[in-house]
């Protein structure tokens, strides 16, 4: 029975770690505690895609109190003219101009960290490269063929796509076997700089992230510390359930 | 007397009251040796208590609105005063109540729980088991993401596979030619009022049925019938108070376990809430990859396995019917897995290991040797059903006790 069992929970993990696979993506830094990085994304998110891209279910006080910065920083530095504090994130330009211009509706943002997932998201943001055949000039690696333009160009500067040769064996109709040369992608070179240093951009990129990560679960801090208090409680609850079973139990013997 | 005293045979010259408690609780006798998977019913009930009261706080906000329904979700998660707890607790709810129902079910095969004169206990046992599928199917369908629109959109379509009225039926469920506004409003209807009434009568009918014939238990033998002079068994115990305080350990171990996903990994990397559901519903655009959640999926991957629409629905269908058999396939001498020989061990285990990869398979997309195993694993699934009345009877069996055992 035992064998049977740990054979099944050796099945289950070996599948749940073969489900969660996916594409490689870089490791994002993700810490909801660094309210500095926080507060720098939201600036960096505010400048730089709150013009396309809204975030209508977080309201301004919310990301105040998850950024750690107070109503009055908010309002003076993240909010344009003509917001209340009350408010959700929405976009200022019209839905219908969006499409004009980009040939698709900018998505709304808000849960973009939950159905992308951090690392998906940092991956991205740092793979665009020159692809003149493009409308916008660029493509991206992680989104092929993206209607986005490349809108950190000014921080992080233009870079282009490196490829490498891959040989492997093929099988070929008639049966035989022959080398194959593959184009793969090996890495990015800059072709311009931007005002940021690469390593000063990929934080920038991480800061941005780490505040997505935010927006997508504002409670998720909370819901980290209650879950701590409520398992200790409950593990004492355990041990004092456990003695009265076995104050129960010990004259049945 | 006390007021309480007088209160209790006020009420009991009324009401049974009394009688009722000691039939149930404190005289109903249950063998004394249940072990680890006989904590797996009464952490079901828990689980059902908590999705109707998680999901009655749920209702007060949600808005079963094609236009609305995605966005109440999220002003639940984030405006409403512990809106994120409640929607955990239904969510990750949903998904524990899979895995003790299906441990629970798996103790029943272990043990022998659905043979006579326990067979009817077993059949209630089974539609609770169907009602809870369409009950989360259905509840599924609520907060209108993607592959909640989705999922429902192929879910409904596989009832088009049905001869002649298979079109006019999948247009009569979703109300609409695709999922719709209609599709949702039904669905919220089934699931908050119709299916939740149809799971507590099941599982009233099932907890009446499992009091007339008494517990199961892992030696598989009869309490019932080695009685002392007063009638009482002589391997029971009275439910109340032992069980009763041996369930609460088991509550509370349970709800660490339940505690640590639900505050630690509430997506539980996507097992119980799918990424591409923190998308809202677009018609226009199909998901990649469309999979039910994961307790659905070993069904699904039987319904991908077979070439033909309609044969998957069928086989489908069949893998879930043939369960309700059971009690009649099974001609072994023995109840309890402990005095059965080495077929049916190693049936039940192929038999399980079957269904985790099924379930696996029926997560991944359905491509060349994924489908072969798919094939493979699905004849093993109903060959453990369609052979047993073979297999449990060419088992050798060894000496039942006449007691059970420590």
């Amino acid at each position: 029975m035992k064998r049977l069992l740990t054979l099944l929970f050796c099945l289950s993990v070996s599948a749940g770690v073969q489900a969660s696979g996916g594409g490689n993506y870089d490791h994002a830094p993700v810490d909801l505690h660094n309210k500095t990085s926080l507060q720098n994304g939201a600036k960096v998110y505010v400048n730089y895609c709150l013009g396309c891209h809204g975030l209508r279910f977080l309201r301004y006080n919310q990301m105040a109190e998850g950024i750690g910065a107070t109503e009055a920083e908010v309002k003076e530095k993240l909010m344009f003219v003509g917001t209340k504090i009350g408010e959700q994130m929405n976009v200022s330009a019209s839905t219908e101009m969006q499409t004009k211009w980009f040939g698709t509706n900018p998505p709304d943002l808000s849960l973009v960290a939950r159905s992308w997932g951090p690392d998906k998201l940092y991956t991205y943001l740092r793979s665009f490269y020159v692809d003149p055949s493009r409308p916008m000039g660029v493509n991206n690696t992680v989104f092929k063929d993206v209607g986005m333009p490349h809108v950190l160009v000014g921080l992080q500067g233009k870079q282009k796509i490196v490829y490498k040769d891959v040989k492997s064996m093929e099988k070929q109709e008639d049966g035989s076997m022959k080398e194959v040369v593959r184009q793969e992608f090996d890495k990015f070179e800059l072709v311009s700089v931007g005002e940021l240093t690469p390593e000063e951009y990929d934080a920038t990129v991480g800061d941005l992230v780490n505040f997505l990560t935010f927006v997508g679960e504002p409670h998720q801090l909370d819901r980290k510390s209650l879950g701590i208090k409520v398992i200790l409680f409950l593990m004492v609850l355990f041990v004092l359930a456990y003695l009265m079973k076995k104050e129960f139990w010990k004259d049945l013997h | 007397m006390g007021v309480l005293v007088k209160t209790r045979d006020w009420v009991d010259e009324r009401f049974p009251l009394m009688d009722t408690w000691n039939k149930h609780l404190a005289q109903y006798y249950a063998p004394k040796n249940f072990n680890f998977w006989y904590y797996f019913g009464s952490l079901a009930l828990l689980m059902l208590v908590n999705q109707i009261l998680t999901g009655v706080w749920l209702t007060m906000n949600y808005k079963p609105d094609a236009e609305l329904a995605f966005a109440s979700v999220e002003f639940i998660m984030r405006d409403v005063e512990w809106g994120w707890l409640i929607r955990y607790m239904h969510s990750t709810g949903a998904s524990a109540f899979f895995i003790v129902v299906y441990l629970h079910m798996f103790r029943g095969l272990m043990y022998g729980s659905y043979r006579k004169p326990r067979e009817l206990l077993w059949i209630f046992g089974m539609f609770i088991y169907v009602a809870l599928m369409a009950e989360a199917f259905m509840g599924y369908l609520l907060p209108w993401g993607q592959m909640s629109y989705w999922g429902a959109q192929v879910i409904i379509s596989l009832f088009g596979a049905i001869p002649f009225v298979g079109e006019e039926l999948a247009l009569f469920l979703r109300g609409d030619f695709v999922v719709s506004d209609a599709t949702l409003n039904r669905f919220f209807a089934l699931h908050v009022i119709a299916l939740p009434l149809v799971l507590v009568a099941l599982v009233f009918v099932h907890i009446v049925a499992l009091h007339k014939v008494g517990s199961n238990n892992p030696d598989g033998v009869e309490i019932k019938k080695n009685k002392d002079e007063n009638g009482i068994p002589l391997d029971g115990i009275p439910f109340h108070p032992y069980y009763s305080v041996k369930d609460i350990v088991g509550v509370i171990g349970f709800l660490i376990l339940f505690c640590i996903v639900m505050f630690f990994a509430p997506e539980m990397y996507g097992y119980f809430l799918e990424k591409d559901n923190f998308v809202p519903a677009n018609p226009f655009k199909t998901p990649e990859h469309i999979a039910p959640l994961w307790y659905f999926t070993p069904f699904y991957a039987i319904l991908r396995a077979v070439p033909d629409k309609l044969g998957g629905v069928a086989a489908m269908g069949a893998a879930i019917v043939i369960m309700f058999f059971l009690p009649w396939l099974d001609k072994s001498p023995v109840a309890s897995i402990r005095y059965r020989g080495i077929i049916y061990k190693a049936a039940l285990a192929i038999f399980v290991i079957s269904f985790f990869v099924l379930g696996w398979l029926g997560m991944q997309p359905a491509t060349g040797i994924l489908t072969a195993l798919a094939r493979v694993f699905s004849v093993l699934y109903f060959a453990f059903f369609l052979l047993m009345p073979f297999y449990t009877k060419m088992d050798k069996t060894k000496p039942v006790p006449e007691r059970v055992t420590e």
